[in-house]
Protein backbone atom coordinates (compact mmCIF):
# COMPACT_ATOMS: atom_id res chain seq x y z
CA UNK A 1 0.00 0.00 0.00
CA UNK A 2 0.99 2.98 -0.84
CA UNK A 3 -1.15 5.73 0.31
CA UNK A 4 -2.93 6.05 3.50
CA UNK A 5 -6.97 5.16 3.12
CA UNK A 6 -10.03 5.57 5.12
CA UNK A 7 -13.53 4.44 4.77
CA UNK A 8 -15.92 7.06 6.44
CA UNK A 9 -19.36 6.32 6.59
CA UNK A 10 -21.67 9.55 8.23
CA UNK A 11 -25.17 9.30 8.99
CA UNK A 12 -26.00 7.12 6.72
CA UNK A 13 -29.75 5.77 5.99
CA UNK A 14 -30.68 2.91 3.29
CA UNK A 15 -34.14 2.16 2.75
CA UNK A 16 -35.57 -1.36 1.23
CA UNK A 17 -38.75 -1.35 -0.41
CA UNK A 18 -39.53 2.04 1.07
CA UNK A 19 -39.00 0.53 4.75
CA UNK A 20 -35.74 1.82 6.63
CA UNK A 21 -33.20 -1.16 7.39
CA UNK A 22 -30.11 1.11 8.51
CA UNK A 23 -30.67 4.86 9.64
CA UNK A 24 -28.10 6.88 11.46
CA UNK A 25 -25.54 5.07 11.12
CA UNK A 26 -21.56 6.47 11.15
CA UNK A 27 -18.02 4.96 11.67
CA UNK A 28 -14.95 5.18 10.02
CA UNK A 29 -12.14 2.58 9.27
CA UNK A 30 -8.90 3.07 8.26
CA UNK A 31 -5.92 1.11 6.54
CA UNK A 32 -4.80 -1.56 8.69
CA UNK A 33 -7.83 -2.25 10.64
CA UNK A 34 -10.33 -5.31 10.31
CA UNK A 35 -13.82 -4.44 10.86
CA UNK A 36 -16.34 -7.02 11.92
CA UNK A 37 -19.86 -6.52 11.61
CA UNK A 38 -22.30 -8.49 13.58
CA UNK A 39 -25.99 -8.37 14.69
CA UNK A 40 -29.37 -10.35 14.46
CA UNK A 41 -30.54 -11.51 11.35
CA UNK A 42 -32.28 -8.73 9.56
CA UNK A 43 -30.38 -6.13 10.96
CA UNK A 44 -28.99 -4.72 7.68
CA UNK A 45 -25.60 -6.37 7.26
CA UNK A 46 -25.94 -7.46 3.84
CA UNK A 47 -27.80 -3.88 3.13
CA UNK A 48 -24.86 -2.40 4.66
CA UNK A 49 -22.53 -4.47 2.29
CA UNK A 50 -24.28 -3.97 -0.24
CA UNK A 51 -24.69 0.21 0.05
CA UNK A 52 -20.90 0.19 0.58
CA UNK A 53 -20.16 -1.85 -2.65
CA UNK A 54 -22.48 1.09 -4.77
CA UNK A 55 -25.39 -1.45 -5.24
CA UNK A 56 -27.65 0.59 -3.11
CA UNK A 57 -27.88 3.80 -3.03
CA UNK A 58 -28.44 5.45 0.53
CA UNK A 59 -31.58 6.96 1.14
CA UNK A 60 -28.89 10.12 2.86
CA UNK A 61 -25.60 10.21 4.39
CA UNK A 62 -22.46 9.57 2.92
CA UNK A 63 -19.96 6.54 2.07
CA UNK A 64 -16.43 8.21 1.21
CA UNK A 65 -13.42 6.66 0.80
CA UNK A 66 -10.53 9.26 1.16
CA UNK A 67 -7.11 8.96 0.39
CA UNK A 68 -3.93 10.46 1.07
CA UNK A 69 -0.06 10.37 1.13
CA UNK A 70 1.23 7.98 3.79
CA UNK A 71 1.52 8.50 7.30
CA UNK A 72 -0.66 11.90 6.40
CA UNK A 73 -3.31 13.39 8.44
CA UNK A 74 -5.52 15.08 6.57
CA UNK A 75 -7.19 12.54 4.33
CA UNK A 76 -8.89 14.07 1.30
CA UNK A 77 -12.46 12.65 0.01
CA UNK A 78 -11.40 10.35 -3.52
CA UNK A 79 -13.53 11.39 -6.29
CA UNK A 80 -11.86 9.59 -8.52
CA UNK A 81 -12.83 6.22 -8.25
CA UNK A 82 -15.65 4.65 -6.32
CA UNK A 83 -15.33 2.09 -3.27
CA UNK A 84 -16.24 -0.62 -5.88
CA UNK A 85 -13.65 -0.27 -7.90
CA UNK A 86 -11.68 -0.19 -5.04
CA UNK A 87 -12.70 -3.01 -3.02
CA UNK A 88 -13.12 -6.88 -3.12
CA UNK A 89 -16.81 -7.37 -2.82
CA UNK A 90 -17.72 -11.52 -1.20
CA UNK A 91 -20.66 -11.57 -1.22
CA UNK A 92 -23.73 -14.47 -0.91
CA UNK A 93 -22.98 -15.95 -3.98
CA UNK A 94 -20.07 -17.12 -5.50
CA UNK A 95 -19.77 -15.33 -8.34
CA UNK A 96 -17.75 -19.09 -10.27
CA UNK A 97 -18.46 -20.55 -13.52
CA UNK A 98 -19.39 -24.45 -12.66
CA UNK A 99 -18.27 -24.91 -16.14
CA UNK A 100 -14.84 -23.19 -16.23
CA UNK A 101 -12.39 -24.88 -14.53
CA UNK A 102 -10.74 -23.89 -10.74
CA UNK A 103 -7.90 -22.64 -12.53
CA UNK A 104 -9.66 -20.72 -15.68
CA UNK A 105 -12.05 -19.40 -13.08
CA UNK A 106 -9.03 -17.41 -10.98
CA UNK A 107 -7.49 -16.95 -14.31
CA UNK A 108 -10.38 -15.04 -15.13
CA UNK A 109 -10.74 -13.32 -11.85
CA UNK A 110 -6.77 -12.05 -12.30
CA UNK A 111 -6.95 -10.79 -15.45
CA UNK A 112 -10.47 -8.92 -14.98
CA UNK A 113 -9.37 -7.40 -11.71
CA UNK A 114 -5.83 -7.13 -11.94
CA UNK A 115 -6.21 -5.63 -15.41
CA UNK A 116 -3.24 -8.01 -16.51
CA UNK A 117 -0.13 -6.40 -14.05
CA UNK A 118 1.25 -9.07 -11.24
CA UNK A 119 0.04 -7.33 -8.15
CA UNK A 120 2.64 -6.72 -5.83
CA UNK A 121 2.39 -9.10 -2.90
CA UNK A 122 3.28 -7.86 0.55
CA UNK A 123 5.93 -10.45 2.49
CA UNK A 124 6.26 -12.32 -0.69
CA UNK A 125 8.55 -10.54 -3.28
CA UNK A 126 9.70 -13.38 -5.21
CA UNK A 127 6.21 -13.70 -6.53
CA UNK A 128 5.83 -9.92 -8.01
CA UNK A 129 7.81 -11.54 -10.86
CA UNK A 130 5.94 -14.75 -10.73
CA UNK A 131 3.97 -15.43 -14.22
CA UNK A 132 0.73 -15.88 -14.38
CA UNK A 133 0.01 -19.50 -13.94
CA UNK A 134 2.66 -19.03 -11.16
CA UNK A 135 0.60 -16.67 -9.41
CA UNK A 136 -2.57 -18.24 -9.83
CA UNK A 137 -1.01 -22.43 -8.74
CA UNK A 138 0.32 -20.06 -5.80
CA UNK A 139 -3.47 -18.76 -5.10
CA UNK A 140 -4.68 -22.14 -5.09
CA UNK A 141 -2.30 -24.09 -3.24
CA UNK A 142 -2.60 -21.44 -0.42
CA UNK A 143 -6.48 -22.43 -0.86
CA UNK A 144 -5.85 -25.91 -1.04
CA UNK A 145 -7.47 -26.53 -4.08
CA UNK A 146 -3.97 -27.04 -6.02
CA UNK A 147 -4.92 -30.80 -6.52
CA UNK A 148 -8.55 -29.51 -7.89
CA UNK A 149 -7.23 -27.05 -10.34
CA UNK A 150 -8.26 -29.05 -13.46
CA UNK A 151 -11.70 -29.65 -12.31
CA UNK A 152 -14.77 -28.05 -13.69
CA UNK A 153 -15.60 -25.90 -10.86
CA UNK A 154 -18.92 -27.19 -10.61
CA UNK A 155 -18.12 -30.54 -9.48
CA UNK A 156 -16.43 -28.75 -6.42
CA UNK A 157 -18.21 -29.14 -2.85
CA UNK A 158 -19.59 -25.87 -1.07
CA UNK A 159 -16.87 -25.63 0.82
CA UNK A 160 -14.18 -25.80 -2.09
CA UNK A 161 -16.53 -23.36 -4.08
CA UNK A 162 -16.42 -20.90 -1.33
CA UNK A 163 -12.70 -21.17 -1.31
CA UNK A 164 -12.28 -20.82 -4.89
CA UNK A 165 -14.64 -18.05 -4.35
CA UNK A 166 -11.74 -16.40 -1.86
CA UNK A 167 -9.16 -16.68 -4.35
CA UNK A 168 -10.09 -13.70 -6.58
CA UNK A 169 -8.62 -12.07 -3.20
CA UNK A 170 -5.38 -13.40 -3.81
CA UNK A 171 -4.99 -12.97 -7.29
CA UNK A 172 -5.97 -9.27 -7.60
CA UNK A 173 -4.62 -6.92 -4.84
CA UNK A 174 -7.36 -4.24 -3.87
CA UNK A 175 -7.31 -2.12 -0.59
CA UNK A 176 -10.43 -2.54 0.68
CA UNK A 177 -12.22 -6.16 1.32
CA UNK A 178 -15.95 -6.24 2.12
CA UNK A 179 -16.76 -9.40 2.55
CA UNK A 180 -19.97 -10.77 3.40
CA UNK A 181 -19.93 -14.14 5.89
CA UNK A 182 -17.17 -15.12 3.82
CA UNK A 183 -16.99 -18.39 6.13
CA UNK A 184 -20.30 -19.95 4.88
CA UNK A 185 -20.03 -23.51 4.01
CA UNK A 186 -16.31 -23.74 5.40
CA UNK A 187 -14.55 -26.12 8.37
CA UNK A 188 -12.67 -25.15 11.28
CA UNK A 189 -9.52 -25.67 9.14
CA UNK A 190 -10.72 -23.25 6.53
CA UNK A 191 -12.12 -21.02 8.78
CA UNK A 192 -8.99 -20.62 10.40
CA UNK A 193 -7.38 -20.12 6.48
CA UNK A 194 -9.81 -16.94 5.86
CA UNK A 195 -8.80 -15.43 9.14
CA UNK A 196 -5.33 -15.80 8.26
CA UNK A 197 -5.92 -14.41 4.78
CA UNK A 198 -7.84 -11.10 7.04
CA UNK A 199 -4.93 -11.06 9.11
CA UNK A 200 -1.88 -10.54 6.64
CA UNK A 201 -4.09 -8.33 4.48
CA UNK A 202 -4.90 -6.01 7.09
CA UNK A 203 -1.05 -6.07 8.44
CA UNK A 204 -0.06 -5.37 4.57
CA UNK A 205 -2.19 -2.32 5.49
CA UNK A 206 -5.61 -3.15 3.76
CA UNK A 207 -8.55 -2.73 5.10
CA UNK A 208 -11.44 -5.30 5.42
CA UNK A 209 -15.45 -5.06 6.43
CA UNK A 210 -16.28 -8.77 7.36
CA UNK A 211 -20.14 -9.44 8.17
CA UNK A 212 -20.06 -12.94 10.04
CA UNK A 213 -21.81 -14.76 12.62
CA UNK A 214 -18.72 -16.95 13.65
CA UNK A 215 -16.11 -15.88 15.65
CA UNK A 216 -13.17 -16.18 13.23
CA UNK A 217 -10.26 -15.38 15.60
CA UNK A 218 -8.78 -12.40 13.99
CA UNK A 219 -5.86 -11.05 15.72
CA UNK A 220 -6.95 -7.60 15.55
CA UNK A 221 -10.07 -5.79 14.92
CA UNK A 222 -13.11 -3.62 16.40
CA UNK A 223 -16.47 -4.58 16.22
CA UNK A 224 -19.57 -2.70 14.93
CA UNK A 225 -23.16 -4.08 15.93
CA UNK A 226 -25.98 -3.55 14.42
CA UNK A 227 -29.45 -3.39 15.50
CA UNK A 228 -32.82 -3.74 13.81
CA UNK A 229 -33.68 -0.42 12.53
CA UNK A 230 -36.66 2.33 13.53
CA UNK A 231 -38.76 -0.40 15.99
CA UNK A 232 -38.51 -3.41 14.00
CA UNK A 233 -36.74 -4.57 16.51
CA UNK A 234 -39.59 -7.19 18.07
CA UNK A 235 -40.37 -8.60 14.34
CA UNK A 236 -40.29 -12.74 14.63
CA UNK A 237 -37.17 -14.25 12.88
CA UNK A 238 -38.78 -15.82 10.29
CA UNK A 239 -39.73 -12.45 8.38
CA UNK A 240 -36.17 -11.04 8.89
CA UNK A 241 -34.69 -14.01 7.39
CA UNK A 242 -36.35 -13.26 4.30
CA UNK A 243 -34.08 -10.07 3.50
CA UNK A 244 -31.06 -11.39 4.88
CA UNK A 245 -30.91 -14.20 2.55
CA UNK A 246 -32.46 -12.49 -0.41
CA UNK A 247 -29.82 -9.97 -1.11
CA UNK A 248 -30.94 -8.98 -4.18
CA UNK B 1 -8.85 -1.20 -19.68
CA UNK B 2 -8.12 -3.79 -22.34
CA UNK B 3 -7.28 -6.88 -20.38
CA UNK B 4 -10.42 -6.94 -18.68
CA UNK B 5 -12.37 -6.75 -21.49
CA UNK B 6 -10.65 -9.23 -23.62
CA UNK B 7 -10.42 -11.56 -20.43
CA UNK B 8 -14.58 -10.95 -20.46
CA UNK B 9 -15.18 -11.95 -24.08
CA UNK B 10 -12.79 -14.98 -23.87
CA UNK B 11 -14.52 -16.37 -20.89
CA UNK B 12 -18.35 -15.74 -22.45
CA UNK B 13 -16.83 -17.59 -25.50
CA UNK B 14 -15.32 -20.20 -23.60
CA UNK B 15 -18.74 -20.63 -21.61
CA UNK B 16 -20.62 -20.42 -24.89
CA UNK B 17 -18.56 -22.93 -26.37
CA UNK B 18 -18.55 -25.32 -23.66
CA UNK B 19 -22.25 -25.18 -22.66
CA UNK B 20 -23.24 -25.71 -26.19
CA UNK B 21 -27.28 -24.76 -25.59
CA UNK B 22 -27.33 -21.83 -26.78
CA UNK B 23 -25.52 -22.06 -30.20
CA UNK B 24 -27.32 -25.58 -30.21
CA UNK B 25 -30.92 -24.37 -29.60
CA UNK B 26 -30.57 -21.26 -32.12
CA UNK B 27 -29.22 -23.36 -34.89
CA UNK B 28 -32.07 -25.91 -34.43
CA UNK B 29 -34.57 -23.54 -34.23
CA UNK B 30 -33.59 -21.85 -37.37
CA UNK B 31 -33.55 -24.83 -38.95
CA UNK B 32 -36.70 -26.45 -37.89
CA UNK B 33 -38.79 -22.55 -38.73
CA UNK B 34 -37.06 -22.80 -42.64
CA UNK B 35 -37.77 -26.60 -43.10
CA UNK B 36 -41.36 -26.03 -42.07
CA UNK B 37 -41.97 -22.93 -44.46
CA UNK B 38 -42.00 -24.98 -47.70
CA UNK B 39 -43.83 -27.65 -46.05
CA UNK B 40 -46.96 -24.77 -45.02
CA UNK B 41 -46.81 -22.80 -47.77
CA UNK B 42 -46.31 -25.78 -50.60
CA UNK B 43 -43.99 -26.25 -52.99
CA UNK B 44 -44.28 -23.42 -55.71
CA UNK B 45 -40.65 -22.98 -56.15
CA UNK B 46 -41.09 -19.27 -57.28
CA UNK B 47 -42.94 -18.36 -54.36
CA UNK B 48 -40.59 -19.86 -52.08
CA UNK B 49 -37.49 -17.73 -53.71
CA UNK B 50 -39.49 -14.63 -53.86
CA UNK B 51 -40.06 -14.83 -50.16
CA UNK B 52 -36.68 -16.33 -49.41
CA UNK B 53 -34.80 -13.40 -48.13
CA UNK B 54 -37.35 -12.05 -45.80
CA UNK B 55 -38.14 -15.33 -44.14
CA UNK B 56 -34.30 -16.30 -43.51
CA UNK B 57 -34.41 -12.69 -41.90
CA UNK B 58 -37.37 -12.88 -39.64
CA UNK B 59 -36.03 -16.98 -38.81
CA UNK B 60 -32.57 -15.68 -38.26
CA UNK B 61 -33.80 -12.88 -36.16
CA UNK B 62 -36.15 -15.03 -33.81
CA UNK B 63 -33.33 -17.61 -33.51
CA UNK B 64 -30.98 -15.05 -32.35
CA UNK B 65 -33.02 -13.42 -29.61
CA UNK B 66 -33.58 -17.01 -28.09
CA UNK B 67 -30.29 -16.84 -26.03
CA UNK B 68 -31.27 -13.29 -25.10
CA UNK B 69 -32.64 -13.43 -22.34
CA UNK B 70 -29.66 -15.71 -20.84
CA UNK B 71 -27.55 -13.12 -21.41
CA UNK B 72 -27.07 -11.80 -18.04
CA UNK B 73 -29.62 -14.55 -16.52
CA UNK B 74 -26.73 -16.86 -15.96
CA UNK B 75 -24.51 -14.36 -14.63
CA UNK B 76 -26.91 -13.11 -12.08
CA UNK B 77 -27.57 -16.70 -10.67
CA UNK B 78 -24.40 -17.33 -9.68
CA UNK B 79 -23.41 -14.25 -8.69
CA UNK B 80 -20.91 -12.91 -11.09
CA UNK B 81 -22.57 -9.96 -12.35
CA UNK B 82 -22.10 -8.15 -9.09
CA UNK B 83 -18.39 -10.09 -9.30
CA UNK B 84 -18.47 -8.49 -13.01
CA UNK B 85 -19.95 -5.06 -11.86
CA UNK B 86 -17.19 -4.31 -9.30
CA UNK B 87 -14.22 -4.58 -11.88
CA UNK B 88 -12.17 -1.82 -13.09
CA UNK B 89 -14.68 -2.07 -16.24
CA UNK B 90 -16.98 0.21 -16.56
CA UNK B 91 -20.67 -1.85 -16.51
CA UNK B 92 -21.19 -0.35 -20.12
CA UNK B 93 -17.94 -1.77 -20.96
CA UNK B 94 -19.10 -5.07 -19.44
CA UNK B 95 -22.52 -5.14 -21.40
CA UNK B 96 -20.62 -4.23 -24.18
CA UNK B 97 -18.22 -7.26 -23.94
CA UNK B 98 -20.79 -9.88 -23.26
CA UNK B 99 -23.21 -8.75 -26.29
CA UNK B 100 -20.23 -8.75 -28.37
CA UNK B 101 -19.54 -12.23 -27.34
CA UNK B 102 -23.15 -13.21 -27.89
CA UNK B 103 -23.02 -11.92 -31.47
CA UNK B 104 -19.65 -13.62 -32.08
CA UNK B 105 -21.08 -16.90 -30.64
CA UNK B 106 -24.81 -16.78 -31.59
CA UNK B 107 -25.46 -14.15 -34.59
CA UNK B 108 -22.16 -15.51 -37.06
CA UNK B 109 -22.80 -19.01 -36.83
CA UNK B 110 -26.46 -17.95 -37.74
CA UNK B 111 -25.35 -16.19 -40.36
CA UNK B 112 -22.66 -18.22 -41.85
CA UNK B 113 -25.00 -21.32 -41.82
CA UNK B 114 -27.83 -19.40 -44.08
CA UNK B 115 -26.86 -20.17 -47.59
CA UNK B 116 -27.16 -24.01 -46.42
CA UNK B 117 -30.91 -23.08 -45.72
CA UNK B 118 -31.46 -20.99 -48.58
CA UNK B 119 -31.44 -23.62 -50.55
CA UNK B 120 -34.28 -25.21 -49.14
CA UNK B 121 -36.57 -22.19 -50.25
CA UNK B 122 -34.63 -22.56 -53.83
CA UNK B 123 -32.92 -19.01 -52.69
CA UNK B 124 -31.17 -17.27 -55.63
CA UNK B 125 -27.73 -18.67 -55.67
CA UNK B 126 -26.69 -15.23 -56.82
CA UNK B 127 -28.17 -13.94 -53.91
CA UNK B 128 -26.02 -15.77 -50.91
CA UNK B 129 -23.12 -13.68 -50.86
CA UNK B 130 -25.17 -10.38 -50.44
CA UNK B 131 -27.83 -12.05 -47.59
CA UNK B 132 -24.79 -13.40 -45.51
CA UNK B 133 -23.44 -9.79 -45.52
CA UNK B 134 -26.41 -7.97 -44.39
CA UNK B 135 -27.11 -10.61 -41.72
CA UNK B 136 -23.34 -9.98 -40.75
CA UNK B 137 -23.56 -5.93 -41.26
CA UNK B 138 -27.05 -6.07 -39.40
CA UNK B 139 -26.66 -8.29 -36.59
CA UNK B 140 -24.95 -6.71 -33.96
CA UNK B 141 -27.75 -4.89 -33.37
CA UNK B 142 -29.85 -7.91 -32.81
CA UNK B 143 -27.52 -8.81 -29.74
CA UNK B 144 -26.31 -4.91 -28.58
CA UNK B 145 -30.52 -3.83 -28.66
CA UNK B 146 -31.46 -7.33 -27.33
CA UNK B 147 -29.07 -6.56 -24.19
CA UNK B 148 -31.46 -3.46 -23.54
CA UNK B 149 -34.06 -6.36 -23.45
CA UNK B 150 -32.32 -8.16 -21.38
CA UNK B 151 -31.15 -6.46 -18.95
CA UNK B 152 -34.59 -4.86 -18.00
CA UNK B 153 -36.40 -8.12 -17.62
CA UNK B 154 -33.30 -9.82 -15.93
CA UNK B 155 -35.40 -10.15 -12.46
CA UNK B 156 -38.67 -10.85 -14.24
CA UNK B 157 -39.32 -14.48 -13.84
CA UNK B 158 -39.84 -15.95 -17.78
CA UNK B 159 -38.40 -13.07 -18.70
CA UNK B 160 -37.87 -14.65 -22.61
CA UNK B 161 -40.91 -13.63 -23.57
CA UNK B 162 -41.14 -9.82 -22.77
CA UNK B 163 -37.65 -9.43 -23.96
CA UNK B 164 -38.77 -10.68 -27.14
CA UNK B 165 -41.66 -8.27 -26.90
CA UNK B 166 -39.44 -5.27 -25.83
CA UNK B 167 -37.20 -5.65 -28.17
CA UNK B 168 -38.32 -7.29 -32.02
CA UNK B 169 -40.02 -3.60 -32.15
CA UNK B 170 -36.71 -2.10 -32.04
CA UNK B 171 -35.43 -4.73 -34.83
CA UNK B 172 -37.76 -3.52 -37.71
CA UNK B 173 -35.41 -1.06 -38.99
CA UNK B 174 -32.73 -3.53 -39.37
CA UNK B 175 -34.84 -6.23 -40.94
CA UNK B 176 -36.09 -3.75 -43.57
CA UNK B 177 -32.68 -2.39 -44.64
CA UNK B 178 -31.26 -6.10 -44.48
CA UNK B 179 -34.17 -7.02 -47.04
CA UNK B 180 -33.72 -4.12 -48.73
CA UNK B 181 -30.21 -5.00 -49.65
CA UNK B 182 -30.77 -8.63 -50.85
CA UNK B 183 -33.71 -7.45 -52.52
CA UNK B 184 -31.68 -4.79 -54.67
CA UNK B 185 -29.34 -7.98 -55.45
CA UNK B 186 -31.97 -10.29 -56.52
CA UNK B 187 -34.32 -7.24 -58.69
CA UNK B 188 -30.80 -5.64 -59.46
CA UNK B 189 -32.18 -1.99 -58.59
CA UNK B 190 -28.96 -0.64 -57.57
CA UNK B 191 -30.20 -0.24 -53.75
CA UNK B 192 -27.46 -2.14 -52.42
CA UNK B 193 -24.75 0.13 -51.43
CA UNK B 194 -27.61 2.42 -49.68
CA UNK B 195 -29.10 -0.12 -47.91
CA UNK B 196 -26.33 -2.23 -46.69
CA UNK B 197 -24.62 1.49 -45.34
CA UNK B 198 -27.59 2.46 -42.90
CA UNK B 199 -27.98 -1.19 -41.81
CA UNK B 200 -24.49 -1.15 -40.89
CA UNK B 201 -24.97 2.60 -39.25
CA UNK B 202 -27.85 0.84 -37.12
CA UNK B 203 -25.41 -1.32 -35.94
CA UNK B 204 -22.42 1.08 -34.94
CA UNK B 205 -24.89 3.62 -33.45
CA UNK B 206 -26.41 0.08 -31.20
CA UNK B 207 -22.84 -0.77 -30.35
CA UNK B 208 -22.52 2.31 -28.82
CA UNK B 209 -25.91 3.48 -27.12
CA UNK B 210 -27.37 0.28 -26.23
CA UNK B 211 -24.47 -0.82 -23.48
CA UNK B 212 -25.17 3.00 -22.20
CA UNK B 213 -29.30 1.96 -21.65
CA UNK B 214 -28.16 -1.48 -20.75
CA UNK B 215 -25.71 -0.79 -18.29
CA UNK B 216 -28.61 1.11 -16.85
CA UNK B 217 -30.64 -1.14 -16.32
CA UNK B 218 -28.70 -3.33 -14.77
CA UNK B 219 -27.83 -0.38 -11.95
CA UNK B 220 -31.77 -0.52 -11.37
CA UNK B 221 -31.90 -4.33 -10.93
CA UNK B 222 -29.11 -4.38 -8.20
CA UNK B 223 -31.12 -2.50 -6.12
Amino acid sequence: MTSARQLVVTDLAVERGGRSVISGLSFEVSAGEALVITGPNGAGKTTLMRALAGFLAPKSGQIELRIGPPGSTGLTRDDGRSIAEQAHVIGHLNGIKATLTVAENVAFARSFFANGRPPPQAGNPEAIDASASDEIDAALDKLGLGNLAAIPAGLLSAGQKRRLCLARLLVAQRPVWLLDEPTVSLDALSTRLVASLIDAHVNGGGMALIVTHVPLGLSNYRELELRPAGGTSGRPDADTEKSESAPS
Amino acid sequence: MIAPFRALIGRDITLALRDGAGLGTALGFYLIVVTMLPLGLGPDMKLLSRIAPGMLWIAMLLAALLSMARLFEADQEDGSLEVLATGSLPLELVVMAKAFAHWLTTAVPLALITPVLGLLLNLDLAANGPLVLTMLAGTPAISFLGAIGAALTLRARRGGLLVALLVLPLYIPTLIFGISAVSAIVLDTGAFGPSILILTAISLLSIVLAPIASAAALRMQFE
